[in-house]
């Protein structure tokens, strides 16, 4: 017997106020883990090399990620920070990794977000836009050849589309029917080039017919829509019926990387993407809708830098590896 | 029992796909058809099509998901039809699998298969030796049997290992060279060379095909009074060099011989590792007889002229010995 109405809208409410909060508590948390990467840990010089972030773009590995089983396998691309949090990888992790550490998930091998643990079934990034395609064609297959039901989640940006790996590995899912969920934040930017000169059609999502899978577009910004269309995607996937693309339409609202100031990015462009940001947009919601006061935010909010502090500090002390280091690894013998 | 070399990677990759439910194959035309070369034929009907998978072609894809698959527990095996196109797979190889395991301590235990070499009227495309590329790149392993017996016993320790293993598999072997095979479940491991022929006056160094060009240049040299020593290296990453060290400390000469081209082979590497770590036991320079440095030419005449064959060899031995 099913409960009656009021109960059962309660009830969901009452979801959907906390899966809110989830939502708010990764894509804060993504922002200021990043913030305190880009803006300063590495104007510090205490980070050197690459650091790309994921600014404006939180929703999409949130509205994501929380789709997902144990058991799913990711390869996010260098914009999808949160995987790894949602995955239970800790902040200071990250940032001894960001700073070469031993603390950090390669051992100061690689740098950045350029890691991976298959412990948590994450695929480690891979720095050749699209790489991963054909990788997460290979993941899921596993998944399919173990009679399980999970999915591989594959990230990437509009750019990495145009190369030829993407379209082997789409092809190669689709024809062998492999659960793999596509997800392509369009941030409309590949470093400096637009997408008008990546790509001739209008959407990411027009790609997918040539390969004879579902595609849908969605507010890369919404985190609540994001979420749906995983869901979508996800049951498309776990009932053996294949690939599914999804294209979240967002901005970059960084330069490509922290020593890219983007000055080929029209100001009024971010000046409209500003007013869409994802997090003030879930916060205002969340406000809207009575699920949080502006109190409860607040104390998320300083949470949330508490322990990020924390991590920072943890991080500093991790120790930078040894030279002798230099030469493990390479065999399984060596 | 008597069989090809083909007959022999086909039962090692047989045995291991009995042995273990993980190791599957993936590759261009490998099922229904049984592989441009026939290694995998019967396979499909015997394994079912989740074990042995025609893809599209795609090598960086069929590359690329080997890798995930091993990632997540699976032993791979795929397929390259001919090695000339593992360039379109260069990136998942040299850029993902090689560092895996640096990087980020994952291992990738899996198998590229692909048929190399010339002297089968290939022309550029269908003829080349692309090891030397593999076993530049740290993190890759590299194994190139010359035997029917090793090819099974290689290919099998190939598909146990833990790290990625290219298996170039020498085309112009798959059918000519028969032999004597055990059937049992014997691996021959990687990173030993073997020394086939007991020899004296010079030492020849080399792997694949070369082998046969090796033995009958030392037929020759034998009916003359020289004795040559045979290493066959079988892998070149690892690269036993001890074995080639301690046969040139025997001989005090050495002659490199590969099939590959000159300039960066793996003669060039064997040289410098020869004369950092033996140099006071040579009695003579360092010779290389290898293909020259031109794509691999499809007219017979000219394929002849660029392989290197027994009379080069002899000839060279010959200047070696008597310097
Ligand atoms: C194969 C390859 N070529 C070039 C690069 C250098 N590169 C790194 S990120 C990037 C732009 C990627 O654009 P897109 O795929 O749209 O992702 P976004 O950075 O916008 O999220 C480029 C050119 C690379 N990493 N890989």
């Amino acid at each position: 017997m099913s409960a009656p109405a009021a109960v059962r809208d309660h009830r969901q409410a009452e979801q959907k106020r906390e899966l809110a909060f989830e939502f708010l508590r990764y894509m804060a948390m993504m922002r200021e883990v990043e913030d305190r990467i880009e803006r300063k840990l590495y104007r510090q010089g205490k980070i050197v090399g690459g650091v790309y972030v994921g600014r404006g773009q939180e929703a999409i590995p949130v509205g994501v990620g929380l789709t997902s089983d144990t058991d799913d396998v990711f390869c996010p691309s260098h914009r999808d920070l949160a995987i790894f949090l949602i995955r239970g990888i800790h902040p200071r992790q990250i940032f001894a990794q960001y700073m070469g550490r031993v603390g950090g998930l390669t051992r100061g091998k690689d740098g950045n977000m350029h890691m991976g643990d298959m412990n948590r079934r994450i695929i480690s990034i891979i720095s050749a836009m699209a790489a991963s395609v054909p990788v997460a064609a290979g993941a899921a297959l596993a998944l399919k050849y173990k009679g399980t039901h999970n999915v591989a989640y594959c990230f990437f940006g509009d750019g990495a589309t145009s190369r030829g790996d993407w379209h082997e590995g789409v092809n190669l899912a689709a024809v062998q029917k492999l659960p793999v969920i596509y997800v392509c934040n369009n941030n409309q930017y590949a470093y400096s080039t637009p997408l008008s000169k990546q790509m001739c059609c209008a959407d990411v999502a027009d790609r997918a017919p040539g390969y004879g899978i579902p595609a849908e577009i969605v507010d890369g910004n919404d985190v609540f829509a994001v979420h749906e269309a995983a869901l979508r995607a996800v049951k498309h996937a776990r009932a053996g019926q294949g690939p599914y693309l999804i294209e979240c339409k967002t901005f970059r609202m960084t330069g490509h990387s922290a020593h890219d100031a983007a000055d080929y990015v029209p100001r009024h462009l971010l000046e409209e993407w500003e007013r869409k940001d994802p997090i003030a947009r879930l916060e205002k919601r969340m406000i809207q809708n009575h699920w949080a006061k502006q109190d409860d935010i607040e104390q998320l909010r300083a949470e949330i830098r508490r322990e990020v502090d924390d991590a920072v500090e943890w991080a500093e002390k991790s120790p930078f590896p040894d030279p002798s280091e230099l030469l493990d690894n390479v065999y399984e013998r060596s | 029992m008597l069989m090809t070399y083909l007959e022999a990677v086909r039962r090692g990759i047989w045995e291991e796909m009995e042995r273990d439910p993980n190791v599957f194959l993936l590759g261009e035309d490998i099922g229904v058809y049984g592989g441009a070369f026939k290694v995998t034929a019967g396979m499909l009907d015997h394994f079912g099509e989740a074990r042995v998978i025609d893809t599209p072609i795609s090598e960086s894809a069929i590359v690329g998901a080997a890798i995930g698959a091993s990632l997540m527990g699976l032993r791979p095996v795929a397929e390259i039809q001919f090695a000339d196109f593992i360039t379109c797979a260069y990136d998942q190889i040299v850029n993902f699998a090689a560092k895996c395991r640096y990087r980020w301590g994952a291992a990738v235990p899996m198998v590229i298969r692909a048929p190399s070499g010339g002297g089968i009227h290939g022309g550029p495309f269908h003829s080349q030796n692309p090891e030397a590329w593999f076993a530049h790149t740290p993190g890759l392993k590299v194994v190139t049997p010359a035997t029917a017996h090793d090819a099974k016993g290689l290919i099998k320790s190939a598909i146990r290992d833990n790290d990625p293993v290219l298996f170039f598999e020498h085309k112009a072997l798959y059918r000519r060279i028969k032999e004597d095979v055990p059937e049992d479940d014997f691996t021959v491991p990687l990173g030993k060379a073997a020394v086939v022929r007991e020899g004296r006056n010079l030492s020849i160094i080399t792997y694949g095909a070369m082998l046969y060009v090796a033995r009958e240049a030392a037929e020759t040299l034998a009916r003359e009074g020289i004795s040559a020593e045979i290493v066959d290296l079988r892998t070149l990453v690892p690269l036993d060099d001890q074995t080639v060290l301690e046969s040139v400390k025997k001989t005090s000469k050495v002659l490199l011989l590969h099939e590959d081209t000159l300039t960066g082979g793996m003669g060039a590497e064997l040289a410098a590792r020869i004369s950092e770590k033996v140099f006071e036991y040579l009695d003579g320079p360092i010779v290389r007889v290898t293909a020259p440095d031109t794509p691999v030419p499809y007219s017979p005449p000219l394929e002849e002229a660029f392989l290197p064959n027994a009379a080069k060899v002899a000839e060279r031995a010959r200047w070696l010995t008597h310097y």
